[in-house]
């Protein structure tokens, strides 16, 4: 038998013994543990070292509030850190680990940081190593320094490196009621909603649905609290509308009722069931809430109120109630409220000794008195702990008397050996949903605790989180609550069920600390003393929510489910005002953590699909190095064995300019413009004039945003009267379509027009050069391709290969060229005889690289220089802004800082010493490496052209014109590249265009 | 957030795209009035409450919603095609009026 073990009792099955691993040693426990109630059982005290003191710690709680005993879980490679040790249910081959403690939990180094105790006060890192020191220690860069140090010594658990082989899942539900919370309200919210017929979710932190009724020893309704709540949760079982979620915490409460929840289905098993993820993730969609979320107890602030042995009452009475397990043997009571007593008599019913009730109110009712003399307890009324003693073990307390109205004590201390205290502050109802849902909590002087104002929109609220602490009425709230939920009228009359025992008085004395010497603890988690808040308080912080920040109260993984109150209370003290008046931080989401697996779920890896043209076998088949542009896949290269990006895309232009070239253009965004009004809606939105375009004719259009900046460009072709094909840059086809949609539906609902995309509908292949029109001639039927036939920009049909195909003449490579497009289905196959007939004329196939060096040539501008930023002027295209018609940004495209002198203008650069030049490097006047300055602008694209065997580049300079046949340099300080360029136009090549218009 | 497209019913808020201020008025295009085209594109309300929104169904049919949005609380007091409606719902405002 473990030597805390109660000899029966509790609600663990103490036939199934499990083992389990904690700090590398073995214990044992039984089915239905804590991690940290089987570790008490087995006697440890012990179980981490505080943040930044490195204090001992043991555990405070029996619950989701736990701020002192977290660990580390360890699976495999797997660690997760930060888990309290409350919240861990026990399994075979559970391995756990102690935290912040080094080299081991009993003999810490660090803990020497308590003796300076001291220097490490509130705001102690900001003060020290981000204040005025001398020479290069100072500021942020040597606080970045420190920083590192302090971390490690400071801090709680490490997450580890492995990768998280577990499988996370995501769920979605919808119901009429959401139940939170399963003590006795939750539990009868949910059966009157369930008879009502509402579809319900009944979702419940523990492992076990029931709440106290698990522990609290009452009766209802004449049968223990536990058996009254399984008959419930039987009852519910055999609604078929209820869903109950049991180890699911409701963590958030967003807007529409929308609510966050993580299941945890895996973690109390050494294996997952097949097929199980470890976490579900549920977004629950509810008509109604129902907070049922109960309260918790606060820890009173007095010195050495941290010592292992120290524990909430109530959570000690969990550990003998509901797991068989006593917190100590000799064990003291300090209280400001009468809920402690019942804790008492639980403790020594399971055979404690209670050496001692000290309770800070000058007198008690009759009924506590008669509760002390059944726990065997002296009581000490008017009396308060001021000190406690032991090392990583309570072994004694100091009592004093003391005065309520002080907050000090006076006469005379007594010590009393105790290896156990336990302690109640009053409660704190659990009011964080309804504050995330947007409550304002209102403060109850009698309970001294902030309460949820009046039912919200979308929720309603019952037992302890609304402070009904007498579980008789609790249940009567909730099964009003579940009424009005689901939408049922209210009876007229109630009925209390009946409980036993009566309750006792809810109200605390108006204590939340005891001011004596030594360190005295609000905040456990993060070692936030009470001196701590008064020092904030003295250096100027008086709003709660800058308190918080500078002393870091309420941070840390528990997000001060038990300090807020008290820290609050100590600061109201503090600046003279009633607690009301300085107020409540708003709790937010996560209302405990959640693992960011299960946010993520399935949503991992690569989110994003692949879009692939019709040719990307052909091109993979072909050597394609393959480039992603957005989503889509296109060929980069078709590199030879051996061959260098560079070589292979001169070779492919080279090739090109020299006789043909073929590339793939399906990636191009496609919209079909149709209907009566077409030709207009082109005329709104394009800069230029489109109704004057004959049928068979494309026209390059430009498109400018609503604040006369460039946003796309591209050719948009004329097929009949009200039918339009316009093609987009690639990486704005979605955005283009939303803009055309927009304008469309919004500011021009009486054009009869309608747009498609058919972006993944058509193939396209561009092929250009000296011989181009040659291969398509002895490759397409039904048509001529002669310059009568097919003029520059014209467009005709006919087929290649028995596949129907549209040809339009335009080129941006500056060749002669045509794009061939087809049905997508028939891409490969027109391509492949493309290709055919292009093998006796020595055609090759390009890829992105080779286009864009032909493009640089020829100073076509695209995304680089289209960067939203620059205006048609700016890129030369001021002849595309018609004056005969208002557009989509003519009206702001002459404001004064559009036409000032000065801006950034395309231009052309050759780089004298012959060299590479690169995108992004700054063209400056004179070069000077060491405090590089006085940027011109900037090169946004680059390459060796093939044509004019040189280093060229497109840049954006101050200037621009101006400038043509001056030289500058490069300044790139980040590639160390620097050296001198020549400023041309950005018409590289063939600039009158003979090429292309044959 | 769940918007309530006419068309296809209470839809989650990933389905839509923001489309900018419904307080918006476009001035003629013909204006050259730098005030009113300023106002139309750079002044932009930030109301603690209800404010007009353009919303398109981008994940379903398409259209653009004139939506009434509490800032505040998230509720969507409005829901209307933009295409019938135009943009407001909720108290226009005047072209250049300071927010
Ligand atoms: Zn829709």
């Amino acid at each position: 038998m473990s030597p805390r073990r109660t000899p029966s009792g509790g609600r663990i099955d103490r036939l199934r013994t499990i083992r389990f691993i904690f700090d590398g040693t073995a214990y044992t426990g039984h089915q239905g543990d804590t991690l940290a109630s089987a570790l008490l059982a087995n006697g440890v005290s012990l179980f981490g070292r505080s943040f930044k003191y490195h204090r001992p710690r043991g555990v405070l709680t029996a619950g989701v509030d736990e701020p002192n005993a977290l660990v580390t879980v360890l699976r495999g490679e797997v660690r997760e850190p930060n888990i309290p040790a409350t919240m861990v249910e026990i399994h075979d081959g559970l391995t756990a680990v102690s935290q912040n403690r080094f080299p081991s939990l009993a003999y810490d180094v660090s803990a020497i940081n308590q003796l300076g105790g001291k220097f490490i006060s509130a705001g102690f890192y900001y003060k020290t190593f981000m204040g005025p020191l001398i020479g290069p220690l100072k500021g942020t860069r040597f606080w970045m320094l420190c920083e590192k140090i302090i971390r490690r010594a400071a801090g709680l658990g490490r997450a580890g490196h492995a990768p998280d082989p577990s499988r996370y899942e995501r769920m979605n539900a919808f119901c009429d009621v959401l139940v939170v919370g399963s003590g006795p309200a939750g539990l009868a919210a949910a059966l009157e909603a369930a008879q009502s017929g509402a579809r319900v979710i009944l979702a419940e932190l523990d492992p076990c649905f029931g709440g106290s009724a698990n522990w609290s020893g009452e009766k209802i309704d004449g049968e223990p609290a536990a058996t009254w709540a399984s008959d419930v949760v039987g009852e519910l079982k055999a609604h078929g509308n209820v869903r109950l979620l049991k180890r699911t915490t409701v963590w958030g409460y967003y807007d529409g009722n929308t609510l966050a929840a993580i299941e945890r289905v895996g973690d109390h098993k050494d294996a997952p069931a097949r097929g199980a993820p470890r976490h579900r993730h549920w977004t629950i969609r509810a008509k109604s809430v129902v907070l049922a979320t109960g309260a918790f107890e606060r820890p009173l602030v007095f010195p050495g109120n941290d010592r292992p042995g120290v524990m909430m009452a109530s959570a000690a009475m969990r550990y003998a109630n509901q797991y068989g397990v006593l917190p100590g043997e000799k064990i003291a009571v300090l209280a400001n409220n009468d809920s402690a007593y019942r804790a008492a008599v639980a403790l020594a019913k399971a055979g404690a000794r209670i050496v001692a009730i000290a309770d800070l109110r000058p007198d008690v009712s009759a009924a506590c008195r008669k509760l002390a003399t059944e726990a065997g307890a002296e009581l000490l009324t008017g009396h308060a702990v001021i000190g406690t003693e032991g090392g990583k073990k309570l072994s004694g307390v100091k009592l004093a008397p003391f005065s309520a109205a002080s907050g000090v004590s006076k006469g005379n201390a007594r010590d009393i050996g105790a290896d156990c205290l336990v302690v109640s502050g009053g409660w704190s109802p659990t009011i964080h949903l309804a504050s995330q849902a947007g409550a304002r909590p209102l403060w109850s002087d009698d309970l001294q605790a902030f309460l949820p104002p009046e039912a919200g929109k979308g929720w309603i609220g019952a037992g302890a989180f609304n402070g009904t602490f007498s579980t008789a009425e609790a249940i009567s709230e909730g099964f009003a609550a579940g009424r009005k939920a689901a939408g049922q009228p209210a009876l007229e009359t109630t009925t209390l069920p009946d409980v036993e025992p009566a309750p006792l008085d809810p109200n605390p004395a108006p204590v939340f600390e005891i001011k004596a010497k030594g360190k005295a603890f609000v905040d456990f988690q993060h070692d936030v003393t009470a001196d701590d808040v008064r020092l904030a308080h003295l250096e100027g912080f008086v709003s709660v929510e800058h308190l918080k920040r500078y002393t870091t109260l309420g941070m840390a993984t528990d997000q001060g489910k038990g300090s807020n109150v008290p820290g609050l209370a100590i600061m109201a003290e503090a600046l003279g005002k009633p607690i009301p008046e300085v107020g409540t931080t708003r709790f937010r989401p996560p209302y405990a953590p959640v693992s960011v697996g299960a946010l993520a779920a399935e949503r991992f890896g690569d989110l994003k699909p692949d879009r692939l043209t019709p040719m990307h076998d052909w091109h993979l088949e072909n050597g394609a190095t393959m480039y992603s542009a957005g989503l889509w896949f296109r060929p980069m290269i078709y590199g030879g064995p051996g061959e260098t990006i560079e070589q292979a895309y001169v070779r492919e232009a080279g090739a090109t300019r020299e006789t043909a070239g073929i590339v793939d253009v399906s990636t191009l965004g496609k919209i079909a413009v149709q209907g009566p009004d077409a030709a207009e809606f082109l005329d709104r939105v394009y800069s230029n004039v489109f109704s004057t375009l004959p049928v068979g004719k494309a026209r390059y259009g430009l498109m400018l945003r609503e604040d006369g900046l460039v946003f796309d460009d591209g050719t948009t072709w004329r097929l009949g009267e009200h039918d339009f094909l316009m093609t987009t840059t690639t990486a704005n086809a979605g955005k283009v379509m939303q803009h055309l949609e927009y304008f469309l539906d919004v500011v021009w609902p009486d054009l009869k027009v309608h747009l498609t995309s058919v972006t993944d509908q058509w193939a396209g292949a561009a092929i250009g050069g000296p011989r181009a029109r040659e291969i398509l001639a002895s490759c397409v039927t039904g048509t001529r391709v002669d310059n009568e036939a097919l003029p520059f920009m014209g467009i005709v049909h006919g087929e290649i290969a028995g596949a129907p195909v549209m040809i339009c003449r335009l080129s941006f490579s500056g060749e002669m060229a045509f794009e061939v497009y087809s049905g997508a289905g028939h891409g490969t196959h027109v391509w492949e005889a493309l290709i055919e007939a292009g093998k006796p004329f020595g055609m090759v196939p390009y890829g992105l690289e080779a286009l864009g060096t032909m493009r640089i040539e020829k100073g076509h501008v695209t995304g680089a220089e289209i960067d939203g930023r620059t205006s048609a002027r700016d890129l030369h295209l001021g002849w595309m802004l018609s004056k005969k018609k208002p557009f989509i940004g003519s009206a702001m495209m002459d404001r004064e800082g559009l036409s000032a002198s000065g801006r950034l203008e395309l231009v052309g650069l050759i780089s004298l010493d012959n060299r590479p030049l690169s995108g992004g490097a700054h063209i400056v006047e004179e070069v000077d490496t060491a405090n590089p300055h006085g940027s011109l602008g900037h090169i946004t694209a680059a390459c060796f052209s093939p044509a004019l065997g040189k280093y060229i580049a497109l840049a954006l300079v101050s200037g621009g014109k101006a400038r043509h046949g001056k030289r500058a340099h490069v300044s790139d300080p980040l590639r160390n590249r620097f050296g001198p360029v020549e400023i041309v136009s950005h018409h590289f090549f063939d600039p009158e265009g003979k090429r292309m218009h044959g | 957030m769940l918007i309530t497209c006419p068309y296809c019913g209470p839809r989650d808020v990933s389905e839509f795209a923001y489309q900018g201020d419904g307080n918006r008025t476009r001035p003629d295009p013909a204006s050259t009035d730098p005030e009113a085209w300023n106002a139309y594109v750079y002044d932009r309300l930030n109301p603690a409450g209800l404010h007009n929104e353009i919303w398109q169904h981008a994940g379903g049919c398409r259209a653009h919603l004139a939506v009434v949005r509490d800032t505040l609380t998230h509720e969507i007091s409005s829901v209307r095609f933009a295409r019938e409606h135009g943009a407001p719902a909720h108290g226009r405002r005047k072209p250049g009026a300071k927010a």
